[in-house]
């Protein structure tokens, strides 16, 4: 941090300006001209919330696309469908038992088994052949929504959000002063906040693995230079395993939460798969911080986006992407 | 890599064989022959259906998918965009030329929208590859693949120049010298002439210094730029001839159509052009007609032949699916590449049986 600060003076400086002005936005009553000038503040805090928490769930989806990839090379294009599949196993496990945890867990267990044999059965035998293997998860990616779409239907599903998570929750956020001088504050749903603030356990435990545990430090030296690493006598196939259950893994239990606050129906694949691939490019390939700060620009861009210039959104998030490949293309946080 | 390896241009040819021959060495080969006849004297044989349906579209996505299979054959990079830069195209025919969508068409006539239509596709397809060339290798296919689905999420949140998810209908197309060039004979000539003249233009550009110093960019970047080759300059050229080949396909295909929506560019289609691209074989550009043919006789007969075994009629593309899973799997370089394999595999058993009568 305070190296970036001595390197770049002046980008430290825009950041720290930009910071503090949306804290500002979002901590402050407006001023009626503001108001007037750009809507209600109300509209913009939702917006902003809603950025953040489709932030949290671009990152559980990005957080595995990245991880596989950082690791085995692998550009695992199929991760849409894995997403895709843990919301329909979600809405299933929670229809049939009218339990929403126990839907989480069955649609992480069952994502990440797909994962493995994907990765022993698919993947092993074409190690190192970057282009081949991205190749076989597009093909794996057309025929998976093809069974999806067999077995579920073209239909919109929605998970139920269990009872002690249903409803507004108020926030410590003015968002208006009524005439009387009485504070109107923000109501946002309380699963919408739930999911945000799981996907920072999810997040810091990821970050916890990765620099404090030996297998954490084994998938590090994997990322820097696998062959030395497989040369220094580690197992190196098991953990190629492990890294592809838990990004799958993580890639279902994004589709329960997408499930839940938004809806599932095939195509989603394909819009999870785009929004991971940016987050990613964005970020830095193969960076969890990275795969963090991609997804939560992204998702900010996405929502104030669709408020504020409704026909242009994905623009915004396109020019993002161009922004970061032209000034920084390896991404914003990767190392190389 | 292995897939775009080994598409090398063959020059080696029979000494004394004329300038010409030289230059387009399948001139000499009789099965060549045979092809271009059939294919001319098509509208003689084949009904309106066949000729339109599947004649028409194969040379129309082939040419598509040969714009892939210059940039990853002869260049190493895999672009998931050519669909995305062939729908630009096709859009701006929509946008500049007549349509029943009169609030957006400029009415322009065909002869003054179609140039400016390639203009601006070409452009637009330099721009990205421009983009794509900042990365390397692998990361092409996912820049590219995220140009493609933002530019469909864009037409489906757009109105004012795309028209939305209802897209852009009754589109005219070109009359004159007394002929309705839509009507099925002429369209097929039209798309035949155009799809003669890519396939030479990507055969004869990847023997020209240009497309050699292109191959030698693929193979080994470093040392073509310490040879003095801008490396980057070499592929973003490459980026722009794709895009002109992929805009003259997107041209034809809005004109056999007559309409475009966002359903014609969305990500599918993109990967479409790949395993069309893949399926028929990157290493020569015959490679992705023989892909779209293949291709298009599946999406038109697997319903029917899916229904006659008992099977549920709508899991074409899972057919597809499983037929391009099985090709990556198997053959590196798609349906040529298991030809040239029996090829070698015939030649080798014949001249077993009958090495002992002084065949050579």
């Amino acid at each position: 941090m305070t190296r970036f600060i001595e390197r770049h003076p002046a980008w430290a400086l825009i950041l720290l300006i930009a910071v503090a002005l949306l804290l500002w936005l979002i901590l402050a009553v407006w001023p009626p001209g503001l108001e007037e000038a750009i809507g209600r503040k109300r509209v913009f805090l939702n917006a902003v919330f809603n950025g953040i928490t489709l932030g949290s769930l671009y990152f559980l989806v990005a957080s595995g696309f990245t991880l596989i990839f950082g690791l085995m090379r692998n550009v695992n294009l199929a991760h849409g469908s894995l997403y895709l599949f843990g919301g329909y196993i979600g809405y299933a496990i929670s229809a049939w038992t009218g339990s929403w945890i126990l839907g989480f867990i069955i649609a992480f267990l069952g994502v990440a088994l797909i994962g493995i044999v994907l990765q022993i059965a698919v993947f092993r035998r074409m190690e190192g052949q970057d282009l081949r293997q991205t190749m076989v998860t597009i093909g794996l990616s057309i025929v998976f929504a093809d069974l999806m779409l067999w077995a579920f239907g073209g239909d919109f599903y929605q998970i139920q959000t269990p009872s002690w998570l249903i409803g507004p929750i108020e926030l410590p956020l003015v968002t208006a002063v009524k005439s009387s001088g009485e504070a109107v504050y923000l109501r946002y749903p309380m699963v919408r906040l739930v999911i945000f603030v799981a996907a920072i356990v999810i997040g810091i435990a990821m970050w916890l693995a990765l620099n404090r545990t030996r297998v954490g430090m084994m998938v590090r030296a994997g990322v820097d230079d696998r062959d030395m690493l497989a040369a220094t006598g580690v197992p190196i196939q098991l953990v190629f395993v492990a890294v592809f259950a838990l990004g799958a893994g993580l890639a279902g239990i994004a589709g329960v939460v997408g499930g839940t606050f938004q809806s599932i129906s095939p195509g989603e694949d394909t819009r999870f798969l785009l929004a991971s691939l940016v987050v990613v490019i964005v970020g830095g390939m193969g960076s969890i911080p990275g795969a963090a700060l991609g997804a939560v620009i992204i998702g900010l861009a996405e929502q104030l986006g669709s408020v504020y210039i409704p026909t242009y959104a994905i623009v915004v998030t396109f020019l993002i992407m161009v922004l970061v490949l032209a000034l920084r293309p390896q991404g914003l946080l990767a190392r190389r | 890599m292995s897939l775009v390896q080994g598409a090398h241009s063959q020059t080696s040819q029979p000494a004394g064989a004329r300038a010409a021959l030289l230059a387009w060495p399948e001139f000499n080969k009789p099965a060549v022959w045979l092809v271009a006849v059939i294919l001319l004297i098509m509208p003689f044989i084949a009904n309106g259906f066949f000729l339109i349906e599947i004649f028409a579209t194969t040379l129309i996505l082939g040419t598509i998918a040969l714009s892939l299979m210059f940039l990853a054959g002869y260049g190493g990079m895999v672009s998931l965009m050519q669909l995305t830069v062939a729908g630009f195209a096709a859009y701006m025919v929509a946008v500049f030329g007549m349509s029943a969508n009169t609030n957006i068409s400029l009415g322009w006539p065909w002869w003054l929208a179609t140039p400016m239509a390639l203009v601006l596709a070409t452009i637009f397809g330099t721009l990205g590859g421009a983009l794509a060339v900042r990365t390397e290798g692998i990361y092409t296919i996912m820049i590219t693949l995220a140009i493609g689905a933002a530019f469909y999420y864009f037409t489906n949140q757009n109105w004012a120049i795309f028209n939305g998810h209802t897209g852009i209908n009754t589109i005219a197309t070109p009359r004159f010298w007394g002929v309705n060039w839509r009507s099925d004979i002429p369209f097929y000539y039209v798309t035949l002439g155009v799809a003669a003249f890519c396939y030479f233009a990507v055969q004869y550009v990847s023997r020209a210094p240009f497309g050699l110093a292109l191959q030698g960019v693929r193979d080994n970047p470093r040392r073509m730029a310490a040879l003095g080759f801008n490396v980057n300059a070499h592929r973003v050229a490459a980026y722009a001839f794709a895009s002109f080949i992929a805009a003259l396909g997107g041209v034809l295909q809005v004109w056999n159509y007559r309409q475009i929506s966002p359903g014609s560019v969305s990500v599918g289609a993109c990967i479409d052009i790949l395993i069309i691209a893949v399926v028929g074989g990157i290493t020569r550009p015959v490679g992705p007609f023989i892909g779209a043919f293949i291709f298009v006789i599946l999406r038109t007969f697997a319903l029917d032949l899916l229904v006659k075994f008992g099977l549920d009629g709508n899991r074409f593309r899972l057919l597809i699916g499983l037929g391009f899973l099985a090709i990556v799997f198997w053959s590196s370089d798609g349906v040529i590449g298991l030809w040239e394999r029996w090829r070698r595999y015939a030649a080798a058993v014949d001249k077993r049986t009958s090495g002992g009568h002084g065949h050579g």
